[in-house]
């Protein structure tokens, strides 16, 4: 599966530096690696969950409770948590950093990916979230340390994709 | 029993808790007992009050975190008391009062009212800890049994359904947002 290891450790490695001690995940293939390090980690707090919408709700209480958290999920339970993250992270101000596999893009071959890749960032836009790309490992560290940081100060949810071009090794 | 009693009976052990509702006559009921710092209302988002306390109880376990959830807002994300049992927060004590009705708009029945068994549900999800009271006094010991306890526990509460005669309050919702995470934040962490 060439899922690609160096980036899922690069990204890990970042969400550590700013200081997410929570990640919950429902997995998903680009994002094997990523859950694995966190449950490796004794650091990291994993938390699998049954539907990425609960993982609003739990960054949402560990955010009011002191802690930082991220959010790993694909771009279909992205759009499966919408209304959590309207009517309770929006609603209540609550700062979200979600990392959200964009499947659907051009390169796909699953045929059931396709319909999600393109509305997403459309969604993105229409619930007024700032969102950017990662889609290269040079800029991983810089753009998930902004995000974060818009996160925090606006007390807003935010979005990195997670492309293609930085997940996925094709020979 | 009546959720306003269940509540009453327990407000007094509520002081030394962190106390997450879901909204409606949850909400409305517990503030027309008393607010307080340590109280946060989840007053949309039906599904994520049970998500909230266990990202809170995951975050300070020396914290003693009290959900009280409804019949309506569980069964909008049965798969989270999945996850309350994989991670089996022993700081968490959740509370469903099931009145088998969506009573703020209109009292439409759930499907616990056609025979739906939520604390069966929640014993099969995993969770080792639970129990359906229909008697306030058995609420009550069951409550404070389950905060003495070191342990997750799910108490299913039967209530009547009947609520507040409205459900908006003067507490706006950021003003209890930003002073539960100051009461938080205030509340020493365990050395």
């Amino acid at each position: 599966m060439p899922v690609s290891v160096a980036s899922s450790k690069l990204i890990y490695e970042c969400l550590k530096d700013v200081g997410v001690r929570i990640v919950s995940a429902l997995p998903e293939t680009w994002l094997v690696h990523l859950i694995r390090v966190a449950e490796d980690d004794r650091d990291m707090q994993l938390v699998r969950l049954a539907k990425e919408e609960e993982g609003v709700g739990i960054s949402a209480g560990a955010h009011l409770a002191g802690v930082s958290s991220a959010m790993l999920m694909q771009n279909h339970g992205f759009l499966a948590s919408v209304n959590g993250i309207v009517s309770c992270a929006q609603l209540y101000r609550i700062p979200l950093l979600m990392l959200i596999s964009h499947r659907g893009e051009f390169g796909e071959r699953d045929p059931w990916q396709t319909e999600g890749g393109g509305v997403t960032e459309h969604v993105l836009d229409a619930l007024r979230i700032p969102h950017d790309r990662l889609d290269a490992p040079e800029h991983v560290s810089r753009r998930i340390r902004k995000a974060y940081t818009l996160a925090q100060s606006a007390s807003r949810p935010v979005a990195l994709l997670l492309c293609r071009d930085l997940m996925w090794e094709e020979a | 029993m009546k959720r306003l009693d269940a509540m009453e009976a327990v407000y007094a052990d509520l002081e030394r808790c962190v106390v997450v509702t879901i909204m409606g006559a949850v909400a409305a009921e517990l503030q027309s007992i008393g607010h307080k710092p340590n109280f946060f209302y989840l007053q949309h988002a039906m599904g994520l009050a049970s998500s909230m306390g266990l990202g809170i109880a995951l975050s300070r376990p020396e914290l003693k975190v009290v959900v009280f959830d409804g019949d309506g807002s569980i069964l909008m994300n049965l798969g989270g008391l999945t996850t309350l049992a994989r991670y089996r927060p022993r700081n968490l004590v959740h509370v469903v009062f099931d009145n088998e009705s969506l009573l703020s708009v209109g009292g439409f029945p759930t499907a616990t009212s056609t025979g739906s068994d939520i604390a069966g549900m929640a014993a099969a999800a995993g969770i080792a800890r639970t129990s359906t009271v229909r008697e306030l006094d058995a609420f009550t010991d069951t409550f404070r049994d389950a905060l003495a306890t070191d342990d997750l526990t799910t108490i299913v509460a039967k209530v009547e359904a009947v609520g507040p005669a409205g459900y908006v309050t003067d507490l706006s919702l950021l003003e209890n947002r930003y002073q539960f995470q100051r009461f938080l934040r205030q509340t020493p962490t365990r050395p």
